[in-house]
């Protein structure tokens, strides 16, 4: 059995090993530092630690001002409200002018469970992706989130990190892992289609291609964690190799990783393809697990995808 | 002329000049804000040209003032401001609103030097101040953050967001000025949504507030003065001024709010406002 993280736990304890790194590291949250895991940071640099209570929008304008005077500023709170809640905030005064605020999105998806639809980002990736000047990251698991972390400290402007509540499988080796912002990583090699997935659906990605195998078909995995920048050339390849495209995403089909993918593939190298996702309805309340079965991303949901990807590429 | 005297004289003038520059510049473009950078003409006045702790050869050395322009539909006083301070030749004023200029419509901290923050979405200046001030205290550095809210402006959630907050993390290094011209697009600040009684509200919020007439220079210089000594707390000076200040058919007119001046306009309110 693998190990299981939340991306919100490797979250905080990668901003206490930045804040030891990097004085110029400072960190914010809206009442909800207990949920994000940034009240580890708290406990350890109080003094570059601000709640700004129940406030987003100020959240985001103040670590916009922190980071006009010098400060590398991380802006945390639950997806839904890191991103809709504040959107003219992060765009007029983050993006725009290019500010050193990363946008640590806890809860992201369907997986933060029995809050329901006001607490479910589906979303948060379409807006984000949209916006110029905008980095975004979505870790797969904790290994990743850690290193997501620390390249976006290294970025000079926005960055948004999508992370989630509930404990994922580390799939990354902690000791030999290499992060390069806008790199997706190959998790494994193959033929005949290939999955493009982010954040928790890597894991289901690689269940659904350990399935097909067993079906003599040979499925190649891509860890997507940034999506913007794409990766436009693993995009290009993996379409080029197998012939046959599934993206998969805890977020809705329109706008997020799915809709970045068939963007590219359309205007480079169009084969058949799939997307993966919450299909344009908002969540409701269940366990994590109840959700991602009645909202179609389990890894038999991506076999299902394949095949059908297959039988239009004419396998 | 004692030397108070002289300095206030000098500032007058200063003010003029750029309330000519405000005129030219709006005129030239042919669309932007005048009525709104009229009222707040001798505020910015009195913050760059005595105030303020800059030096426009060196527009990001750490210890300079900020200003946050919150209301950033009122750039053309801020850029005829800096352009006058010298962050930037006169001549490029006329390039306001046009392709390619480093003046904006609205206030872009990347294009324009000395303009601290990009605004223009309303509401959003305050918050942005809050975390310069944060930063300056926790650098250890004793500058000061001066903000211009606009009357209208007020009405965004977020002001009252970044003014709990200031008070909360005790921002004695923020000093807010409100340009009360009592109008806004759609009509007086009064009749679309009033926020009074405005000085309860910043006290009640945890703001020293003061009063004064926004176009007496000497009582600006006083109520800095008083705000620099505030300790502990955010200082908010509630400016009373008339919008398009200066030029007489400006004067208390809503539809100069966002209109350009003719070029006869414009002539007439040069000649108005004299050397």
């Amino acid at each position: 059995m693998t190990k299981k993280i939340a991306t919100r736990e490797a979250y905080g304890a990668a901003l206490v090993e930045l804040g030891r790194k990097n004085p110029g590291v400072v960190v914010l949250d809206a009442d909800l530092s207990k949920s994000t895991k940034t009240h580890d940071f708290n406990k350890n640099f109080p003094e570059r630690f601000f709640n700004v209570g129940i406030a987003e929008q100020n959240m985001m304008g103040t670590a916009a001002g922190l980071a006009a005077a010098g400060k590398i500023a991380f802006a945390s709170t639950f997806a839904v409200f890191a991103t809709g809640r504040v959107y003219d905030q992060i765009r007029n005064s983050i993006a725009y002018p290019r500010l050193n605020v990363k946008i640590g999105a806890t809860h992201a998806g369907i997986t933060v469970g029995e809050d329901g639809a006001s607490h479910q980002a589906v979303e948060d990736i379409a807006m984000m992706r949209c916006l110029p000047n905008m980095t975004v990251f979505v870790p797969a698991d904790a290994v990743e989130t850690r290193a997501a972390v620390l390249a976006a400290a290294e970025i000079d402007g926005p960055v948004y990190l999508r992370l989630g509540r509930s404990g994922v499988p580390v799939l990354h080796d902690e000791n030999n892992f290499t992060f390069e912002p806008g790199r997706a990583i190959t998790m494994r090699q193959g033929q005949d289609a290939a999955i493009i997935a982010c954040g928790i659906m890597v894991h289901a990605a690689l269940e659904a291609a350990e399935v097909l195998a067993g079906r003599g078909i040979s499925v190649q995995v891509l860890d997507m964690h940034t999506i913007k920048p794409l990766d436009v050339d693993a995009v290009v390849e993996a379409a080029r190799a197998t012939g046959a495209v599934v993206t998969a995403e805890e977020h809705t089909i329109n706008g997020g990783l799915g809709g970045a993918v068939a963007e590219v593939l359309v205007e480079n190298y169009p084969v058949p393809m799939r997307r993966v996702g919450v299909r344009d309805t908002f969540g409701e309340s269940g366990k994590p697990r109840e959700l991602l079965e009645k909202y179609g991303l389990t890894a038999t949901d991506l076999v299902r995808a394949v095949q059908e990807v297959l039988q239009c590429k004419g396998k | 002329m004692s030397g108070q005297a002289e300095k206030l004289a000098q500032l007058r003038g200063r003010a003029r000049q750029i309330r000519r520059h405000i005129i030219s510049m709006v005129g030239e473009a042919g669309s932007g804000h005048p009525g709104g950078s009229l009222s707040a003409a001798d505020i910015v006045t009195a913050l760059y040209f005595d105030v303020m702790r800059v030096d426009p050869q060196k527009p990001q050395w750490p210890e300079r003032d900020r200003f946050v322009l919150s209301k950033g539909h009122a750039a053309p006083v801020l850029y005829a401001a800096l352009a006058e301070r010298g962050y930037f030749p006169v001549e490029d004023l006329k390039t306001l609103r046009k392709l390619g200029s480093p003046l904006q419509g609205h206030p872009d901290m990347r294009k324009t030097p000395g303009v601290e923050m990009s605004t223009g979405s309303l509401g959003q200046g305050l918050s942005a101040a809050n975390g310069m001030a944060l930063a300056g205290k926790l650098d250890g550095l004793d500058y000061r953050v001066y903000v211009l809210l606009g009357d209208g402006e007020i009405e965004e959630g977020q002001i009252w967001e970044a003014a709990m907050a200031a008070a909360h993390f005790k921002l004695d290094n923020v000093i807010a000025f409100l340009d009360y011209n009592g109008l806004q697009i759609d009509g007086p600040v009064e009749e679309v949504m009033s926020a009074e009684p405005v000085a309860d509200k910043w006290r009640a919020f945890g703001w020293a507030v003061q009063e004064i007439d926004g176009h007496d220079m000497e009582q600006i210089l006083a109520a800095v003065a008083q705000a620099r000594e505030t300790r502990g707390k955010p200082s908010l000076i509630i400016a009373r001024t008339v919008k398009g200040k200066g030029v007489s058919f400006m004067e208390n007119e809503v539809g100069w709010h966002g209109a350009a001046p003719k070029p006869e306009q414009v002539e007439q309110a040069l000649a108005e406002l004299g050397e």
